[in-house]
């Protein structure tokens, strides 16, 4: 629960966002703060895909304000989120299978020496990122066909990282990982926020969110369904703003119930 | 790319697992660049054997088949006829492998995208004739002739791409359309005549199979021998050094030493035999330059790096910001561009523009090179030496017939075998890459 900076990294004002005659989003609002970790939050088809790929610049918005660093901007095109510093780890990760680890932490930014390729000093930079984050993969010149699914998803996110992002989005970054790789990843997580960077983490996984994240934001049907500090909230509280849950038969009940009591 | 990966599975066993982030053991591990679970090398010649070794048992055969495949050939034939590996015929084979040779380079760079352009035989027919038609019926100077053929070589091959990239035809049907449309063209182009001899001069000549290195000096072909080794020795020394001052895993010594010893013996051996009979063709020099810097680009440089990305996942190279059609567009132009220079040597051997150019099984055989030289049909594996190494392989097996003077339904049996035989193994090799994890 660090909040090191007053004004947040990477704001979202009254976002709404529509597909034809479905409206994805109405009205979102997120911020995120440099070294947070915000958990994005949902059932399926609440809108936290649509609401990622707006800020990463998949589907510009239709209404609302982004705000980086305080200021408005707009992205439009994926390239606009990554010239302002934002990270997309998709969760299908998009490595190249026959390229090895060096190969696909710089594919389409690679370092140039009198215009060839300078593997020595792409190796090198790569061991040092890798070792400062912790990632211990067996070597990064094995293709990446030969990593574990952990292995490769914390590859994709260290590749994030090689452009300098102040703010990094993981889509269901542990949603097909075993125990093990999943505390793998969820350090990472940890370490970025060491960095300073700003964290959007989505995922389904409650454990994964109380474990890492700072704030926890409810998406509803397209509609923030509520903002909770991880630390001070139940994980029933965020499940039933999830589900819709505060507001039912068995609710009302209760409600009706302790008037009668009274 | 590097196969300095030089790593070896020394220590299987898992010492502990990762740490979380509060352990102290992680900061330790932090600091020590190299993971230490598994992947040391062993210094040395031992470690390069045991490395050799996994990379076989993992389904990363190489050149292996086709140095077996060689060796094989080499004792049928000789044991059938005594001439098959005479210095003669031996430099008669460097000859004429190298015209299906060039088709293969620009078929090499198709197979890393995954795709497949069957029009490069009718396409290096149509270069011989439109080449033919510029010098004999314009009277065109033979160096713009073979510059203009070329770039038309080029512009087909960027057709193909643009309506395979942007149209989204399968590669397959738009170089099928131009295997046939093509060859048609160049039949029109050369009409009622059928043949046109071309005089022997200019790049015809230089082609020709009368044309050697240094005028068949001694000396030309140990000039270029020695040039091949000492350029593997420096650049290999200096890749060492360089990555020896970064503190990166680094190639040892004795293995720089013994790559260049090998490369060495058969560069110079290749010389003496060449030397002993004619020398060395000017139409192979100017196959190996191409070799050189094709590897060159598709291993150092943005661009090649780029190819290989998209033969390995097209999402991936897309979301990284490579601009997919471009990469398609001039991969299918590189290789009109290289079927078009094939059809120049095709025209070199011959010294004329026929009906029957590019015809025949030139396509199939171009084809077969670069997969029994191990470059993958299913994208995204493979280097351009395949095409020298395929070559020889088929060049062998067609000269070794021809010396037999076994029937042409004979020679393309075996041919077909050899071809199917190359495709299984690229295809087992796949799999046992896939279950030792490395596919």
């Amino acid at each position: 629960m660090v909040h090191v900076s007053a004004t947040p990294v990477l704001a979202l004002r009254g976002v709404s966002k529509r597909f034809g005659a479905v409206q994805a989003l109405t009205d979102v609002e997120l911020e995120v703060h440099a070294g947070e970790v915000v958990a994005l939050v949902g059932d399926n088809g609440a809108g936290k895909s649509t609401l990622v790929k707006t800020i990463a610049g998949v589907h510009p918005i239709d209404e609302g304000v982004i705000e980086w660093e305080g200021n408005p901007v707009s992205i439009n095109k994926p390239h606009d989120a990554q010239g302002l510093g934002v990270a997309t780890v998709y969760q299908d990760l998009a490595l190249c299978d026959n390229l090895d680890v060096v190969g696909n932490l710089y594919l389409g930014r690679e370092l140039l020496r009198r215009g060839i390729i300078d593997e020595v000093t792409m190796e090198k930079n790569s061991r040092e990122l890798l070792s400062t984050l912790s990632i211990r993969i067996p070597s990064v010149r094995i293709p990446i066909a030969s990593l574990s699914g952990g292995q490769r998803q914390v590859v994709a996110i260290a590749r994030a990282l090689i452009g300098d992002p102040k703010v990094v989005i993981l889509d269901e970054p542990t949603a097909a990982l075993g125990v093990e790789q999943t505390a793998q990843v969820l350090d990472l997580v940890e370490r970025l926020r060491e960095r300073n960077l700003g964290v959007i983490l989505i995922s389904h996984n409650m454990a994964d969110v109380k474990a890492v994240a700072d704030t926890v934001n409810v998406l509803r049907l397209g509609k923030n369904n509520g903002s909770f500090p991880v630390k001070d909230t139940s994980q029933e509280t965020i499940i039933a703003a999830i589900t819709g849950a505060t507001d039912n038969a068995v609710t009302r009940r209760a409600v009706r119930s302790t008037e009668a009591a009274k | 790319m590097s196969d300095t990966s030089g790593t070896v599975k020394k220590d299987a066993v898992e010492p502990t697992a990762p740490a979380p982030a509060d352990d102290p053991t992680a900061a330790t591990a932090a600091a020590t660049v190299v993971d230490p679970r598994l992947l040391v090398r062993d210094e040395g010649f031992k470690g390069y054997i045991t490395e050799f070794r996994r990379r076989v048992k993992g389904g990363e055969l190489g050149s292996l088949p086709v140095i077996v495949g060689l060796i094989v050939i080499g004792i049928i034939f000789q044991a059938q006829n005594s001439r098959f590996l005479s210095a003669d015929n031996l430099s008669n084979i460097s000859y004429y492998l190298s015209a299906t040779g060039m088709l293969s380079i620009g078929l090499v760079f198709v197979l890393l995208l995954g795709e497949i352009d069957l029009s490069v035989g009718s396409v290096s027919g149509l270069a011989s004739t439109l080449f033919a038609v510029f010098v004999v019926n314009h009277g065109m100077n033979g160096w713009l002739a073979l510059f203009l053929t070329i770039v038309t070589g080029v512009g087909i091959g960027a057709l193909h791409g643009f309506f395979f990239a942007r149209i989204g035809v399968p590669a397959f049907v738009v170089t099928l359309a131009g295997f046939l449309g093509w060859n048609g063209l160049m039949l029109w182009l050369l009409g009622s005549s059928g043949t046109i001899n071309i005089p022997d001069e200019g790049p015809v000549h230089l082609l020709g199979q009368s044309s050697f290195f240094m005028d068949q000096s001694i000396a030309g072909a140990y000039i270029l021998a020695a040039l091949g080794t000492a350029s593997l020795l420096f650049g290999s020394l200096t890749d060492q050094r360089r990555r020896k001052a970064a503190g990166v895993p680094f190639r040892p010594t004795s293995e720089i030493l013994l790559r260049v010893v090998l490369l060495a013996v058969a560069a110079f051996v290749t010389a003496a035999v060449l030397n002993s009979s004619s020398g060395v063709s000017n139409s192979l020099v100017i196959f190996l330059a191409s070799l050189v810097i094709v590897d060159f680009v598709l291993r150092r440089t943005p661009y090649g790096r780029k190819v290989f990305a998209v033969g390995g996942g097209i999402e991936a190279a897309r979301r990284a910001g490579i601009n997919v059609s471009m990469i398609r567009i001039t991969v299918f132009a590189i290789s009109g561009g290289f079927a078009a220079v094939g059809g120049m040597f095709f025209a070199g051997q011959t010294q004329s523009a026929t009906l029957n150019a590019g015809g025949g099984n030139t396509l199939m055989l171009a084809i077969a090179a670069a997969v029994i030289g191990g470059t993958s049909l299913f994208g995204g594996r493979g280097t351009v030496w395949s095409a020298l190494l395929g070559m020889l392989v088929i060049q062998s097996i067609q000269t070794g017939l021809d010396l037999l003077n076994m029937n042409t339904s004979i020679q393309y049996m075996i041919t077909g075998g050899v071809l199917l035989g190359a495709v299984v193994i690229d295809s087992v090799s796949r799999k046992s890459q896939k279950a030792a994890g490395r596919g």
